[in-house]
């Protein structure tokens, strides 16, 4: 069997006397598009934290393509080819959009010069973003900020790219336009988690869906099977699963 | 008439040294948010490393700088690498802390080594050259040193809006936990930005020895001075650190016009009601 391009194994982590995630292994394959869902707390972004390396974990280990990270910090995994974008974007604000992009070519993705400028552009093109090059980070709109966080994160030209809620607070519509990115950039060669609450977005993408509550991995597999999966409707309380699925816009 | 602009003159020459100071104490609180207590210190041991560097192979006192520039950007970075490192990213008090305790290491290491007695550092024939302009004598040393302190802000300006240095160092000082998310190794590029402020402070050291003397416990004054012209400016502004500091070198010349030992009194005054008008600083974004 190939090795996994993302291993974890039987990480935890604990802040203070609350523990977030207890003990959890987990692996994804090269070339998967895995969405994450689970109810608020249940230890997503946590997750994501420990794996991107901005948290460092309790216990446990870290692969990223058979190599170990769990002893490296954020900007080494970076460097490694783990892509991450937050919640709430968080763009350099004091740079140009362009210059932000430029800053995960430079350090992130380890070009330089021409390289690097040109890795920049083809990042901020992508995703739509190539004509607000000299604008301020600070001045885009919500939308923009988002699609400055995906550029910039795959301007680091990583192996897996992380996405926390990428899709949230955007409307219907805008939502469409980012699934049709995401998606382009998944069939680049780039294999994708996503934490996502709107479901009817993630299952239009992902191949696999992992169901977290409290830390715990409670589902796992095809989309159907898992949202048909008692325990995780138990979790989402049935209905609204329903409702998440069947109001779809697609 | 001629007396009150020479005065105003030597002033705004004082002044851009005193912005040459702030510079590294602007650098370090922009780019990795921590106050260095030892700065003044720092530019004692300067002074002292040009001191023996001259004894030692007879070179002038700006050209000895070719030793010593070298030697406080290695001073600065192992600096780094060694303390700081291990304080920055933990809140404001850990770092003036750490860089307290070395403020008192330094003064009594210096003490110990070069005794508790003042010095000076002689510029040779380069120190009496002057010359007039309209009746007002102006000196070829403070105008150099002048000149050499306004070059070396607006390079670091330009550094920091032109070059990956620059982009880099305005995102760590945005946001360090995101900037090493897109791979900045971070403390790697703190040891080189305070190599490069260390260097700085070499430079202002010197400077600043050859026209006024240096004992190891004039540290604190010289921070202070520091500290005056960056806050007056406003935080995180290169040209509003330069325009303090010759508001302070001109109210401190004017004062000891006054009555000669009032200088510095004159400096604190007008920072105090430069801070009262305006708590942001002359060129600060408002609260």
């Amino acid at each position: 069997m190939r090795v996994p391009l993302l291993e974890l194994r039987q990480i935890s982590k604990r802040f203070r006397d609350t523990v977030v995630i207890p003990d959890l292994s987990l692996s994804v394959a090269v070339g998967e598009f895995v969405g994450v869902i689970g109810p608020n707390g249940a230890g997503k972004t946590t997750l994501f934290g420990l794996i991107s390396g901005n948290l460092t974990s309790d216990t446990g280990s870290v692969m990223l393509d058979g190599e170990d990270l769990t002893a490296l910090g954020a900007d080494a995994r970076c460097r490694s080819g783990i892509g991450r974008t937050f919640q709430i974007p968080q763009p350099f604000q004091g740079l140009t959009v362009y210059e932000n992009a430029l800053v995960a070519a430079t350090f992130g993705a380890g070009l330089h010069g021409e390289e690097a400028a040109v890795q920049a552009v083809e990042s901020l093109a992508r995703c739509g973003l190539h004509v607000l090059g000299d604008q301020l980070a600070g001045s885009l709109t919500l939308l923009q900020r988002k699609r400055l966080e995906l550029a910039r994160a795959i301007a680091t030209r990583p192996r897996l790219l992380l996405l926390d809620e990428v899709a949230g607070g955007l409307t219907d519509g805008e939502v469409g336009e980012l699934l049709t990115l995401v998606r382009a950039i998944h069939h680049s060669g780039v294999t994708v988690v996503w934490i996502e609450h709107l479901v009817h977005a993630l299952v239009s993408v992902a191949s696999r869906i992992l169901v977290l509550a409290e830390g715990r991995v409670i589902g796992d597999g095809e989309p159907d099977a898992v949202l048909r999966n008692q325990d995780v409707r138990d979790v989402y309380l049935g209905s609204d699963l329903d409702d998440e699925v069947h109001h779809a816009p697609h | 008439m001629q007396a009150m602009i020479e005065t105003l003159l030597n002033g705004l020459m004082l002044g851009a040294l005193y912005a040459l100071f702030g510079l590294g104490l602007s650098l370090s609180l922009g780019v990795m948010r921590m106050i260095n207590i030892a700065h003044g210190d720092l530019i004692v041991v300067g002074a002292y490393f040009t001191s023996v560097a001259m004894e030692l192979t007879g070179l002038g006192a700006l050209t000895s700088l070719v030793i010593v520039l070298p030697l406080m950007f290695a001073l600065g970075w192992l600096a780094q690498i060694t303390l700081f490192n291990r304080v920055v990213d933990r809140g404001p008090l850990p770092p003036l802390l750490l860089t307290f305790g070395l403020s008192i290491v330094l003064q009594n290491v210096l003490r110990e080594i070069f005794t508790a007695d003042t010095r000076s550092l002689h510029a040779g024939d380069l120190a009496r050259r002057g010359f007039e302009v309209g009746g007002v004598s102006i000196g070829v040393l403070p105008l150099v040193s002048a000149i050499a302190a306004i070059v070396l802000l607006g390079a670091t300006h330009w550094l920091i809006g032109h070059t990956q240095l620059g982009r880099q160092a305005r995102a760590v000082s945005d946001d360090p936990s995101t900037a090493r998310l897109v791979g900045v190794d971070d403390r790697r590029f703190f040891a080189i930005v305070t190599g490069f402020i260390f260097a700085t402070i070499g430079v202002a050291a010197v400077l600043y020895a050859i026209r006024t003397p240096f004992s190891p416990s004039a540290g604190p004054e010289r921070l202070l001075y520091s500290f005056e012209t960056v806050v007056l400016g406003g935080l995180g502004n290169i040209w509003g650190t330069l325009l303090g500091g010759l508001i302070i070198g001109v109210a401190q010349l004017f004062g000891a016009k006054l009555s000669s030992g009032l200088g510095p009194f004159f400096g604190h005054l007008v920072f105090l009601v430069a801070l009262l008008a305006r708590p942001q600083g002359l060129f600060g974004r408002g609260a």
